[in-house]
């Protein structure tokens, strides 16, 4: 079993400088600067919440999972967790977490990757990757494709066996769950509602995510 | 198989190469105990590149061995592992950059040691890759052929010391044209505080297709797939999976 690293936030949404909602299958893009607090919140439970951060005085430097999970010898992210990004640097710092478990090595999906895993006629369904192209697409500023890297998967449980095995096990997030985490200096969050169906990383029913921010 | 070229390339070095479709990419540990850090993208379209994440999550595997296929973020077979006797290669632990490389081994300039100086696996990446027009956007996360990390039950990783001995070896048989960065810096995990990178023997031989019963084909239903959809982006008939 997982050690769960329960830690509540000492925020009350009435103080939050932002506080916006979106539905499954949408995503928001949005810059958080150095100092600020970051809340995620799984409104009715077991939903992912498919997150990449970049630096945002340079989209290059970015989210880095294998970083990440090297920083600190460990797989799953939980309050303490320091997401790292490609050039070193500390991101932003999880400051208080609900859930106790988050994946960063099973990344997003795509309608390619579900033609992989599922079936080849399976590309019409809609996916994460495809929200993450067209919030970096109306974003602008030249983000493109090659700013699709690994992400985080906010309440989802993907567990690593001694033997080196790999499965998706079911949402962990139960209703009102959140993840909260501290900017260390200025950055953009990218996050996708997960709209998967064909897996119970969002218990077959994907619903939507609650985002607030708090000076 | 038909040899094409070999080269020796030492410990902390770097190197690439457009690998053709169907050629046979051999990596042999020469002296026990190397690593080597890959890359890859899709020669035709770079935006389409190795997708580890996507890679382990189709094939159920937090390791790579023979059978797995390397994947793109596009759901394509880039490269299929069709031999390996070490038996397990890290798609974990990803690679240092100059600020960990020498807070780990100290510094040793160019200017004082000339070709004996620390590299590190980060800049190794990025020159190499900038040779192929590619940018640090392109940049993905990496293979660690010949190294080994063990998760426990709460997902805490070890590096596992003296993985792989003298003469194993691992061969990569291309899906598509390829760019193949590879970079021979220690695992980034590997806890020995001396810089100590060893050398890597690059081989690479003519080979041929996947048959309808290969190994890595026939692996797992997901590896048929997407080696499908390799077929498709070449319009060549797909097999049926």
């Amino acid at each position: 079993m997982s050690t769960l690293k329960y830690h509540e936030s000492p925020f009350s949404p009435g103080q939050a400088i932002v506080d916006h909602t979106i539905g499954a299958g949408d995503g928001w893009m949005h810059l958080i600067k150095a100092g600020q607090t970051f809340r995620i919140l799984d409104i009715e439970g077991t939903q992912a919440a498919d997150t990449l951060f970049y630096d945002a005085a340079d989209f290059s430097n970015r989210y880095c999972a294998q970083s990440t999970i090297r920083r600190q010898g460990a797989l799953y992210l939980t309050t303490g967790t320091h997401l790292i990004s490609s050039e070193g640097d500390t991101l932003l710092t999880i400051t208080a977490d609900t859930c106790g478990r988050h994946d960063t090595i099973g990344g997003a999906c795509a309608t390619e990757s579900n033609q992989v895993r599922y079936s080849l006629d399976k590309r019409w369904m809609h996916a994460c990757r495809d929200t993450f192209m067209l919030q970096l697409i109306k974003w602008g500023r030249g983000a493109s494709k090659a700013d699709i890297t690994h992400n985080i998967n906010f309440f989802m449980n993907v567990p690593v066996t001694p033997e080196g095995g790999l499965f998706f096990a079911d949402g962990v997030g139960s209703a009102g769950t959140y993840v909260e985490m501290q900017a260390e200096r200025d950055v953009v969050a990218l996050v996708s509602c997960c709209p998967q169906l064909n897996n119970p990383c969002n218990g077959w029913n994907p619903t939507p995510l609650r985002f607030l921010i708090w000076d | 198989m038909t040899l094409l070229y070999e080269e020796h390339l030492s410990g902390g070095g770097l190197w690439s190469a457009v690998v053709r479709r169907h050629s046979v990419l051999r990596l042999t540990d020469l002296e026990g105990g190397v690593n080597a850090g890959l890359m890859m993208w899709n020669f035709a379209q770079p935006s389409d590149r190795l997708n580890l994440p996507d890679t382990l999550k189709a094939q159920h595997t937090a390791k790579l061995t023979r059978g797995h296929i390397l994947m793109s973020d596009m759901g394509r077979a880039l490269a299929s592992i069709i031999t390996d006797t070490a038996g397990w290669h890290d798609p974990l632990g990803g690679h240092a950059n100059a600020v960990e490389t020498l807070a780990k081994y100290g510094a040793k300039t160019y200017q004082e040691a000339r070709n004996d100086w620390h590299r590190n696996a980060r800049d190794n990446f990025l020159v190499e890759a900038g040779k192929h027009g590619l940018s640090p956007r392109d940049l993905h996360a990496n293979v660690n052929f010949f190294s080994r990390l063990d998760a426990d039950e709460e997902g805490g990783l070890a590096f596992h010391p003296d993985h792989s001995a003298t003469g194993s070896l691992v061969e990569l048989r291309a899906e598509m044209d390829l760019i193949v960065v590879i970079t021979t810096c220690q695992h980034p995990m590997d806890p020995d505080p001396a810089y100590a990178p060893k050398p890597l023997l690059l081989t690479l031989l003519q080979g041929g297709p996947p048959a309808a019963d290969d190994f890595c084909r026939t692996f797992r239903r997901e590896n048929a797939r997407s080696l499908a959809l390799t077929e498709r982006f070449l319009a060549h008939p797909s097999s049926d999976p």
